[in-house]
């Protein structure tokens, strides 16, 4: 199939492009960039004048719920919300029922995603056995099944001789272990992040030293083993300048935000709004600004929406008893584009939003997506920058419903997703 | 953000918190109670204010005492008062919270007053009522989690007004385990919104929140200090399950620190006020020659709590 997208508006930071250009795709690769190759002739023509091209988005954090959870969500649900909002890779953590601890579920779930032929998923493998914190997984057996790196998820390690272990051994065959900095004791049962809101409102805290002292840990590990590691979803200012002197160290370490950090504060609580409860929490207005910094200034490489689709009868219960997570895929390209509009000047914003979410993310994760250089896989997002649209859950296609951006207005949205050259999704 | 216990006239519409009350309200609720207080003394000890009017104490977490005075109290306003101990009947068989509420809500419940171990549960209530459009049914909340009990935040001021008169120049201090107090929320929000001038809060620093002085309180961790000169002293119970783990070593050496003896009461004004919500330590925050002695307002505490009780619910009620 050959498919030419005319009169966009090319924005494509891998490559240093911005500038409207047609686009020409051959059997599912970037044939060609402004003009025609020889002998082309377009089966189908989509015209994307006003709009942008960019890569397709590449989301480090998205919990599909399969296998275990289908009844928050499915495989199908999820991935047709990833097109919408315009995901063309994805990670997946591993922490589903039973977790990714072992080849054959990571490859029956490869299998499945690629049979729907919708986005590319890409699984992270359990670190250790159960994400249990007590036995390695096979992780050699799991990256031949198709797993991009181990993560413990939500679980924490709370022997540090193990985590010592499975870094040097990850670090033996060049695998990328993903970490989210929590202290395994430190904020236990904590629900909100601490400080005065919390006080006043009597919710348990989770304070922003159980994030600095797990990078400490961490730093140091790596220090001594030389593993390569990725931090998700940074939460707090100190976190983040601890990486930033890591990174001057020059330390083989990356890291992600969720995007609901970038905007929101514990303040959005409000009156226990369950939709505003997160792992890790909303911190303070200061937390959030060091975080738009850090993500402006590249001390955070990347963007994700930390997709959690929670179904009602776990979100409406009280603060302390609904599951955290927020519903984000759909909302990803959007909020990219708010930080960027609120941190970013002017000429460098679309890109630098794109960035984050394409090329930087791909970079961090070893995956080949997030740039449209010719001969590149044709995975593309194609988006109005302009347009408003009202947050509601009857605009979303996943099965999760809950955001604490219901109700919001945002800009930036979807009008075609292309995987492999394939138009699948329109708007 | 729309604050779920105003109307959109501003009036009472659930007692949920003290916290942003507008000082007239709280005023208002305080001056109706004063009606009350007669009322235990009568041969009658009944008015007419709530007849035929269904009140539903639940209790998602165990307390006789207030829920005692809450059905005692609507009993003198002449509602009808059922009683549910959730935390034995439909919790444990899975029923959601709010598919409870649903359910008797659709017996024509009039009220609920609500005790729940999570904080912010009456506030998931309270926005289910709102959000199915049922603005005649009433939410109290009894007890949330560490986070507030308005009812006897109420009535610690009721008592305060009846011994000291005037708000304008007190010095009052709140002992013990704030962290885990929604009393101690409770009577913070209330003495600063009838401008009590200075409002200490005293305890070891395992017991005490993070950023509590953001809530306009003097934070003191020797209690000497902190008592000097002092109107009232609201004394925490401090609760039996606060001694395992680390927060406290033992409740020998939490008394000897903390504990309230007549020396230390020795301290504060001499016409100082003790206070507690009960049920009290004896020996573990208080002296028992302190409880029983002549500045304890302990016991007109628990009479002053029904005609506080009845004045709130007669007032939404009413509303």
């Amino acid at each position: 199939m050959k498919l030419q997208i005319t009169n966009g508006r090319l924005i494509d930071p891998a490559n240093h492009i911005d500038a409207i250009h047609d686009v020409f795709i051959v059997s599912g690769k970037v044939a060609a960039i402004g003009s025609a190759p020889v002998g082309f002739i377009a089966d189908q023509t989509i015209d994307a004048t006003g709009l942008i091209v960019a890569p397709g988005l590449v989301d480090l954090s998205v919990r599909l719920r399969e296998p275990g959870y289908e009844y928050k969500a499915t495989l199908e649900s999820e991935l047709h919300a990833a097109l919408a909002g315009g995901v063309t890779s994805l990670v997946c953590p591993p922490d589903t029922d039973p977790v990714l601890d072992e080849p054959g579920l990571v490859e029956m779930l490869v299998h499945r995603a690629r049979s729907l032929n919708q986005s590319h998923v890409y699984p992270l493998g359990a670190l250790t056995m159960g994400l249990k914190g007590r036995e390695l997984t096979e992780m050699a057996e799991l990256t031949e099944a198709g797993c991009v790196g181990f993560a413990q998820a939500e679980s924490t390690i709370e022997d540090t001789t193990v985590l010592l272990r499975a870094l040097q051994y990850a670090q033996t065959f060049g695998y990328t272990v993903w970490l989210r900095p929590q202290d395994p004791h430190l904020g236990k049962g904590g629900i909100a992040h601490s400080g005065p809101l919390a006080s006043r409102l009597g919710l348990a805290g989770v304070p922003v030293m159980s994030e600095t002292i797990a990078l400490q840990t961490i730093f140091e590990l790596v220090r001594a083993t030389g593993a390569r590691v990725h931090l998700c979803r940074l939460s707090s200012a100190d976190g983040v300048a601890l990486v930033r002197a890591a990174k001057a160290e020059g330390l083989p370490i990356s890291s992600d935000v969720g995007a609901h950090h970038l905007h929101l504060t514990d303040v959005d609580i409000g009156f226990f709004d369950s939709n505003a409860r997160m792992t890790p929490p909303l911190r303070s207005q200061r937390d959030r600004d060091a975080i738009r910094q850090g993500v402006a200034d590249g001390t955070i490489d990347a963007i994700c929406s930390d997709h959690t689709p929670v179904d009602d009868d776990e979100k409406l219960l009280p603060f302390g008893e609904a599951s955290p997570g927020a519903t984000g895929l759909e909302l990803l390209l959007a909020l990219a584009l708010k930080w960027a509009d609120e941190s970013v000047p002017e000429k460098q914003r679309l890109s630098a939003a794109i960035a984050r979410i394409t090329t930087d993310a791909a970079r961090v994760a070893g995956l080949p997506a997030g740039q449209l250089g010719v001969g590149s896989a044709a995975d593309l997002c194609i988006f109005d920058a302009d347009t408003r649209w009202l947050v509601q859950a009857s605009a979303l296609a996943s099965q999760g419903k809950h955001t604490p951006f219901l109700g919001y207005e945002l800009q930036g949205q979807v009008r075609h997703t292309i995987v492999a050259g394939r138009p699948v999704f329109s708007r | 953000m729309h604050n779920p216990q105003l109307n959109k006239h501003g009036e009472l519409q659930h007692l949920l918190t003290i916290e942003g009350l507008p000082r007239a309200v709280v005023t208002r609720i305080l001056d109706t109670a004063s009606s009350f207080v007669g009322v235990g003394d009568r041969d009658v000890k009944k008015v007419p204010l709530m007849r035929g009017k269904s009140v539903f104490n639940l209790f998602f977490e165990n307390s006789t005492r207030t829920r005692t005075t809450f059905e005692i109290a609507s009993k003198r306003l002449s509602a009808d008062v059922i009683n549910l101990n959730i935390s034995a009947s439909s919790a444990s068989k899975g029923e959601s919270l709010l598919d409870t509420i649903d359910n008797l809500a659709a017996m024509h419940a009039d009220m609920f007053v609500v005790r729940h171990a999570q904080s912010g549960a009456p506030y998931l209530i309270a926005k289910h009522l709102i959000d199915t459009h049922q603005p005649h049914v009433h939410v109290v909340n009894a007890g949330d989690g560490r986070h507030a009990h308005p009812t006897q935040g109420l009535l610690d001021m009721y008592t305060i007004r009846h011994y000291k008169k005037d708000f304008s120049n007190l010095t009052v201090a709140v002992v013990g385990d704030i962290l885990h107090s929604r009393v101690a929320r409770s009577d913070i929000h209330g003495l600063t919104t009838l401008g009590v001038p200075e409002v200490r809060a005293i305890g070891p620093r395992t017991l005490l929140p993070t950023g509590l002085e953001q809530m306009g309180v003097r934070v003191f961790t020797d209690m000497n200090e902190g008592l000097k000169g002092v109107d009232v002293i609201i004394m925490l119970r401090l609760q039996n399950e606060r001694m395992s783990g680390a927060l406290l070593p033992s409740a020998q050496e939490y008394f000897k620190s903390y504990g309230l003896t007549p020396e230390r009461l020795a301290l504060a004004k001499p016409d100082a006020i003790v206070m507690h919500p009960g049920p009290m330590n004896r020996g573990v925050e208080i002296d028992s020659a302190v409880a029983d002695g002549a500045q304890a307002v302990i016991l007109p505490q628990v009479t002053f709590g029904i005609a506080v009780r009845m004045a709130v619910m007669s007032m939404l009620a009413g509303s």
